[in-house]
């Protein structure tokens, strides 16, 4: 049974937000780690770029796979987890805490409620 | 429709995750495929390999036959014996990679790829028509009544003779299965039906594989579990036999073989064995161990930190006048080792070991270095 923390929103690919005034910290899911097992390498954007919402702008590699992380919310990144690209198992381990990857200044608040509340999110993954 | 083998049930209730591989629906992974990677390395894994093809070839003209389409010195093989081989076209082109035992005098059984059965079976029907003395020859594709399993690991010859209790009735006579010696099969008792136990493996670690009956493998998968259980073994899938071979720069058909391919090229001319007479592919594989080839397999690894190499990757040589010079064909992040590995097809003049070379990964080149095989050795 996957971890769904009930304080986050949840994209439908699997990436998580994390709101805090006009700032979110995004990574991918419980049930995304466990579908991807071990992950080797993680990629993640520049700070200072820009991010659209459904925008690839990560990638997180397993042994068998490379996987596209799309940015849930738009906006400016300001911060990325450099501990995540030194230690990727983090993703596996802390998937919401240790192993989150990036920070966004939100550009549109409103996209928020475009997002899945925790039970959307486990009704789609099953659980 | 996907192909099952016969033990999928039991893949299912170890929590396999199942996923297509050459037709067939396999295990890819049980817990993950660097803990199945690891526990190979260190003390045993068992891999369901029954998806491969068997074809026995019996008769008094079936080893003129063989050398005649295989490119290793079937002659060498006494009873009891197998070898590495190839099957290649008439240009020398890789058909399969394969594993051939002597069984019995004037008996013949080839191990080949799943992926490759229809092919093999219709290309040897082909030549096997054709070839003198043919009517003394039989030929039959026992692959869907056949299962194996392969168990693999430093730990296996602990357990093997209390899977395979006693002497051996064929092949090589042995007192016990651990008496095998590399390359060596030899006919036990399973359950009062004869399997066939050989000492040979795709992983890079001592290990046994297993032919029996299709209708006996599950339960010779589920005793050899029962009793390794103690010695650490565990069920391995198929993605972790891939991080192995790989990391001993063991080919994969579809990878660093095929039909566009020799065996020149691929650096295993070793089993090419020009000197036993004619047979199909001779003449281009001769000419190129006399001149040379136009692209050359190589082993490399990534001396930055970076994303895993993959197939279809382009390979680029550096410095002034940099380009590209190649493609991989196998690549992973290495279990053992921690770092990006893989294999690849360059120009021959880049083919020297640490020669610097740079893979393009999502249009960002890393730095990496080219290896001699293999890349992963065992300490001793």
């Amino acid at each position: 049974m996957s971890n769904v923390p009930s304080d986050l929103k949840y994209a439908k690919s699997h990436e998580w937000v994390r709101v805090s005034g006009d700032t979110a910290t995004v990574g991918i899911t419980d049930h995304a780690q466990h579908e991807l097992t071990d992950v080797v390498f993680v990629e993640l954007p520049a700070v200072q770029r820009q991010a659209k919402a459904g925008e690839a702008c990560a990638v997180v590699e397993s042994v068998k796979t490379a996987s596209d992380i799309y940015s849930p919310v738009s906006g400016q990144i300001v911060e990325i987890n450099k501990a995540v690209v030194d230690n990727p198992a983090l993703v596996n381990t802390e998937p919401y805490a240790g192993g989150w990857f990036y920070k966004i200044k939100l550009s549109n608040a409103g996209e928020l409620d475009a997002l899945l509340t925790p039970d959307k999110y486990k009704a789609q993954i099953g659980g | 429709m996907l192909k099952r083998t016969p033990l999928f049930e039991l893949h299912q209730k170890l929590g396999g995750r199942l996923v297509e591989f050459g037709g067939w629906e396999m295990p890819v992974q049980y817990t993950s495929i660097m803990d199945e990677h690891l526990v190979v390395r260190k003390a045993a894994g068992i891999f369901d390999i029954s998806h491969m093809g068997e074809v026995l070839v019996n008769g008094s003209v079936a080893e003129a036959f063989l050398n005649h389409i295989l490119t290793n010195d079937i002659r060498k093989l006494g009873v009891g014996q197998g070898q590495y081989t190839l099957m290649c076209n008439e240009l020398g082109g890789v058909i399969d990679d394969l594993y051939a035992y002597h069984l019995a005098p004037e008996e013949y059984l080839l191990i080949i790829n799943a992926s490759r059965i229809g092919e093999d079976v219709a290309w040897m029907q082909k030549q096997l028509a054709i070839f003198p003395g043919h009517a003394s020859v039989k030929l039959q594709n026992t692959s869907d009544q056949t299962g194996a399993v392969a168990v693999q690991g430093p730990r296996v010859v602990e357990f093997i003779n209390q899977c395979f209790p006693g002497a051996s009735r064929g092949g090589t006579v042995v007192s016990q299965a651990s008496d095998l010696k590399k390359n060596q099969v030899g006919r036990f008792d399973f359950s009062g039906t004869p399997v066939w136990v050989s000492r040979t493996g795709y992983t890079g670690e001592d290990g046994f594989e297993v032919v029996s009956p299709a209708g006996l493998i599950a339960a010779i998968w589920t005793k050899i579990l029962a009793i390794g259980h103690q010695y650490c073994l565990q069920p391995a899938g198929l993605g972790a036999r891939d991080t192995l071979r790989t990391e001993v720069c063991y080919p994969l058909y579809g990878h660093e073989l095929d039909e566009k391919t020799t065996p020149i090229e691929a650096g295993v001319g070793f089993f090419v064995a020009l000197e036993k007479g004619d047979f199909v592919g001779r003449t281009v594989l001769a000419d190129q161990k006399a001149n040379g080839v136009a692209k050359k397999c190589v082993a490399f690894k990534t001396t930055d930190k970076c994303a895993p190499p993959r197939p279809h990757y382009p390979i680029w040589s550096t410095g002034a006048g940099a380009g590209p010079i190649g493609g991989v064909v196998s690549g992973t992040q290495s279990p053992s080792l921690g770092i990006g590995i893989g294999m690849g097809y360059v120009k021959p003049e880049f083919a020297k070991a640490n020669t610097p070379i740079e893979i393009e990964i999502r249009g960002k080149r890393s730095p990496a270095v080219i290896v001699p095989k293999p890349i992963y050795r065992k300490p001793d």
